[in-house]
């Protein structure tokens, strides 16, 4: 495969711990327990993007090195089979087995402790009854073998579970170090970027560094395309308004002019706004999304007036999801938000 | 052949309009990998137009020689499913609702396998081959969550192109694993354009077209490019001439038969609101439905046409009114009630 084709997002994986960006205090405790090399049992959590896929990954490879870790570290995530069956019979199994002995020369390098790991990667969505059967196997078989879950919601994992694991909390990364890891991924692919290029794909990415970096990967392979063609695009330049295009960001000029339109009940007009974004292919969940974002942060708006908002925003957020027509939906919004606005 | 048909343009060069989005698409297919592509825009803006024309880009001509095909597939030991399918040299293309919402999971997989695990036989310019799923808002969940995996396992053999109407109803790690593409609907100008070019070829006189001619097929249209060609070749067909077809400004651009049954509901609507005036109306109901007209598209249009006729006083209720209706039409069973019960809302509204 030519290596254009490698998803940034593995390739600019970290491989150490000390590479894995903010998360301050978890690095460190995982840093200790590698110098003492041993582990718990772990749970990680948090928002996607923030590293603890990452993380987990980097630890097993300071732990093993590369060449053990194949024969000591079972992955699985939730596009694999993870009923209780294979509980039962594929992660017992693994569980059971006896250590891999280590060569002479890993050892000298790496830690290599006494036991495997196995990551439950996007442990939330298994079952309950799955989860039931894993309690006996990590307490029968701590002595060779540590688990790690990694999921979103940590009140999804099972009370039992989750007594039996150090927990891990991960946090939305910090705007700064976010910016610093994707400025170094742009730098190292030799990519130029418009000033606010990467703000605006941290900003359309919510704190989420994974999706922030395809973005990315998409903006350039798109420039680079464009230049092996002849095109009078500047091939290494990422572009504000292909990153808008890429990313599906509705422009703030059509939220903006929403929000101004809710000023008076003029239902006629509310119309034509909201057929013309339509047609203009806006996808109503994105704009009702970045409506909330201007909505909230609106300070002529008044408590009062804003509680009833988030009322009816949650109300049209149901509709969409249950399929409801985009433009009624919009037009609905619109004018309910008028008359709660002409209210206070 | 229709007009529709006789002027789509066939390849990226062909395309005039958007063009912004065409070098995009250009850049895209000429590059020896593409990604993932979800398309989405409104009916009649060129979305499936596009598509055809990146897959010629890929494949060139051979991408046209396409077959339908029919297969039988058993989705449990005991049912069997059959689907039809449009297969060609280097991809497929399908549409969920052939497939029913129970099935289009399996159905998905099992043709995405076995399409991912052959590899091409016939030469071409690429080892991968493209799966265009139409309607891909329609997909069940799911279903899409299959296609989440699926996407990340077989990216050497396999491209898949989503053509959605929104990406509303697309889950979230689908589209951060696909290159989004909106497809804005063409705009006064753009359609002008157009219908002027078709004219000429036509051989309509006068072009440029009037004015009016065209503002009157514009505003029918709704800024769909497809229902303008239809308006203008259904106007021009009744008119007589052989060799030249002369138009003017008061040439009649004839409205859609259906429109003007909702028209009159409207109308009948407003001026008596009584429970024998909504059983005639329910009438009319049934009779549109049984001639296809999908319901909620009535009530679509049916609030277009109420709001051009009452007092602005009246207009939030019934807007709100038409968005519950709608809602409860799709997720509810028999979209008759709930007509019914829009119109006994509005003249409700009406009277007080």
């Amino acid at each position: 495969m030519d290596a254009r084709q490698i998803p940034w997002v593995e390739k600019y994986r970290p491989s150490k711990l000390d590479e894995v960006a903010a998360q301050g205090n978890t690095v460190e405790v995982l840093r200790k327990s590698l110098k003492l090399a041993n582990l718990p049992h772990m749970l990680f959590y948090g928002p996607p993007g923030t590293g603890k896929t990452s993380t987990i990954l980097a630890l097993c490879k300071e732990l093993f090195g590369p060449k053990l870790m194949k024969s000591r570290v079972l992955e699985l995530n939730a596009s694999d089979e993870r009923g209780i069956n294979v509980v039962r019979k594929s992660i017992k199994t693994f569980a059971q087995l006896t250590v891999s002995a280590a060569t002479p020369e890993d050892k000298q390098n790496y830690p290599c402790p006494p036991f495997k790991v196995i990551i439950l990667d996007e442990a939330d969505s298994m079952t309950q009854d799955a989860q039931g059967a894993l309690r006996r196997i990590m307490e029968n078989y701590s002595e060779i073998t540590r688990f790690c879950l990694v999921c979103n919601y940590v009140t999804r994992i099972i009370d039992p579970v989750t007594s039996r694991c150090s927990k891990f909390r991960f946090t939305s990364l910090d705007r700064n170090s976010a910016l610093a890891r994707l400025d170094y991924i742009r730098s190292n692919e030799g990519l130029m970027c418009e000033d606010g290029v990467l703000d605006l794909l941290l900003h359309a990415a919510n704190g989420d560094l994974r999706k922030a970096i395809t973005y990315l990967q998409s903006a350039s392979m798109f420039h680079q395309g464009a230049a092996e063609n002849g095109m009078e695009v500047d091939s290494t330049t990422v572009t504000m308004e292909s990153v808008q295009e890429i990313t599906g960001l509705v422009p703030e000029s059509v939220i903006e002019g929403f929000l101004q339109l809710t000023e008076s009940i003029d239902v006629d007009t509310i119309k034509r706004a909201v057929e013309d974004a339509v047609n203009d292919g806006w996808s109503a969940t994105q704009i009702l999304s970045q409506f909330h974002d201007t909505i909230i942060q609106n300070s002529l708006i008044g408590t009062n007036a804003k509680t009833e908002i988030s009322l009816l925003l949650s109300r049209i957020d149901r509709c969409l999801t249950d399929g409801a027509d985009e433009e009624l939906t919009l037009l609905d919004l619109l004018v309910q938000c008028a008359e709660i606005r002409s209210k206070y | 052949m229709l007009w529709v048909d006789k002027y789509a343009p066939k390849t990226l060069k062909d395309l005039d309009l958007n063009d912004n989005l065409t070098d995009r698409l250009k850049s895209l297919a000429y590059s020896e990998d593409l990604p993932h592509l979800l398309v989405y825009g409104p009916s009649g803006a060129g979305k499936k137009t596009r598509v055809s024309a990146v897959l010629h880009a890929l494949y060139g001509n051979s991408a046209r020689n396409v077959k339908l095909e029919s297969r039988t597939f058993a989705a449990t030991a005991s049912r069997k499913v059959e689907f039809t399918l449009i297969v060609g040299p280097h991809h497929f293309e399908l549409t969920p609702s052939d497939l029913g919402p129970n099935n289009d999971r399996i159905i998905i997989q099992e043709l995405i396998k076995e399409l991912a695990q052959s590899n091409q036989v016939t030469k071409s310019a690429h080892r991968f081959r493209v799966v265009v799923i139409n309607e891909a808002d329609t997909l069940s969940r799911d279903a899409q969550a299959a296609l989440r995996r699926t996407m990340e396992k077989y990216t050497t053999s396999l491209r898949l192109v989503l053509v959605a109407q929104s990406t509303s109803n697309i889950i979230e790690p689908i589209k951060s694993r696909t290159l989004q593409i909106r497809v804005p609907a063409p705009d006064y100008e753009s359609i002008t354009r157009v219908l002027n070019r078709v004219a000429q070829e036509e051989r309509i006189s006068p072009v440029p077209l009037p004015e009016e001619l065209l503002a009157k097929i514009f505003a029918q249209s709704g800024r769909n490019l497809r229902r303008a060609l239809l308006s203008l070749e259904a106007a021009v067909s009744v008119l007589p001439g052989d060799q030249q077809i002369v138009v003017s400004n008061s040439t009649t651009v004839p409205p859609a038969d259906w429109r003007e049954v909702i028209t009159e509901i409207a109308q009948m609507i407003i001026k008596v609101q009584s429970a024998s005036q909504l059983l005639a109306i329910r009438g009319k109901y049934y009779d549109l439905i049984a001639h296809c007209i999908p319901p909620r598209i009535i009530i679509k249009t049916l609030l277009t046409e109420l709001l051009t006729r009452v007092s602005s006083s009246k207009k939030p209720s019934i807007v709100t009114a038409a968005a519950l209706y709608d809602h409860r039409i799709q997720i509810g069973n028999k979209s008759i009630f709930h007509l019914e019960a829009f119109t006994a809302k509005v003249m409700n509204v009406l009277e007080h």
